[in-house]
């Protein structure tokens, strides 16, 4: 027993928004096969198109995350024992590239890991060492040896090609 | 099948009804019956209000967020909580003025003729108290034979509005009554011309 229209006339010959909202509780909970097939289609639809919106966000996000390569200097150009200062990942991103052997490079981002003070190279204690609260760290690893840093220096990755420095990637440690 | 009979001229003011409703379980202190008086600077007559469950009910007629549905056995229940969004819409329409706004439940609540208790074959509260018989609640059988002198009526008249309802209101039998006029029972009556412009 389904209720009354406020005309009079039956359901078929009413609005299509009272047989949408209708008042009566069966006709309320009654889902036909086909909203429910049209259902299942877009909402399987719009996960396949989430899926493949993943898949192309992941895509982008590697290519965005690839830092560049960049040229430092001539490898020669640096001495024996020497350093230099360069710019990595962004020209203003200060880092420090130490000559330790013939063809021994290391680099190292510049911010110390204690309060981003810029470290520099310590010939006499063989160290590179933060003058702010005077930190320590290790030249040929990085790590910290005195003072407050507790974490390793970010390092850089270096590539020699055709006697250039190449500064390719950084590497972020705990 | 058992059905609601209101008999207005029995009723004698007790607000036995009012109290059996509102111990309810499912609405525990408020009752979602409440007595009318008919002309109270002449009569203490007074009239039980129960819902009366229109056919075509003008309180989810009007509900904008489609919150007050009527069971298969057309009993129309207070608005679902999910969808109640309390804006008195109801409260407005409807032309017995069954249903009762709780703002602090944000909810409207109505008789649904106690359907946790009709709905298994017991007697609504209010009927299984009412000590003079005013509210009834039993087959069609029953009642002519208790009330012999009286028919039931389920049309009313509000204004242009013609309902029908599923609970009846007793009416002398002798008499040509076709339907109650609402409008006439109520202690303020609006003015003659209000419902002239509704063909």
């Amino acid at each position: 027993m389904s209720s009354q229209t406020p005309d009079g006339r039956p359901y078929h010959e009413q609005p299509q928004w009272r047989n949408d909202f209708p008042i009566d509780w069966p006709q309320d909970e009654y889902v036909a096969r086909r909203d429910f097939t049209k259902f299942l289609v877009l909402t399987s639809f719009a996960f396949a198109v989430g899926q493949l919106w993943i898949v192309v966000e992941n895509f982008a996000r590697k290519r965005r995350g690839r830092l560049p390569v960049r040229r430092i200097a001539r490898a020669d150009a640096i001495p024996i024992g020497g350093s230099l200062v360069f710019g990595y990942p962004a020209p203003h991103d200060a880092c420090i590239v130490m000559r330790t052997g013939p063809q021994q490079y290391v680099a190292y981002n510049q911010k110390c890991t204690h309060l981003s003070c810029a470290v520099v190279p310590d010939p006499k204690r063989m160290c590179l060492h933060c003058p702010c609260h005077n930190g320590s760290f290790e030249i040929a690893t990085g790590v910290p040896l005195s003072g407050p840093p507790r974490r390793p220096l970010e390092r850089i990755r270096l590539e020699i090609r055709d006697g250039h420095l190449y500064a390719t990637g950084r590497e972020v440690r705990a | 099948m058992q059905e609601f009979f209101i008999d207005p001229n029995r009723c004698i003011g007790c607000q036995s009804c009012v109290a059996a409703c509102s111990e309810c379980d499912t609405h525990r202190g408020t009752s979602m019956i409440h007595l009318e008086y008919v002309d109270r600077p002449i009569s203490v007559q007074t009239v039980p209000v129960v819902c009366m469950h229109c056919d075509s009910p003008t309180c989810a007629e009007v509900c904008p967020a489609d919150a007050i549905k009527r069971t298969g056995d057309g009993v129309v229940q207070t608005a679902r909580k999910p969808r109640c969004i309390a804006c008195n819409n109801c409260v407005l329409a409807c032309p017995f003025g069954v249903p009762k706004m709780k703002v602090e439940l944000s909810l409207m609540m109505k008789c649904d003729m106690c359907y946790d208790r009709t709905s298994v074959g017991l007697k609504p509260m209010c009927a299984s108290v009412c000590p003079s018989g005013a509210l009834y609640f039993g087959t069609r059988e029953e009642i002519e034979h208790l009330r012999p002198r009286s028919k039931p009526v389920n049309q009313f008249q509000f204004g242009a509005q013609t309902i029908t309802t599923k609970v009846h209101m007793m009416v002398p039998r002798t008499d040509a009554v076709t339907h109650v006029d609402v409008l006439s029972a109520m202690e303020e009556r609006p003015l003659d011309d209000v419902f002239e412009e509704i063909p």
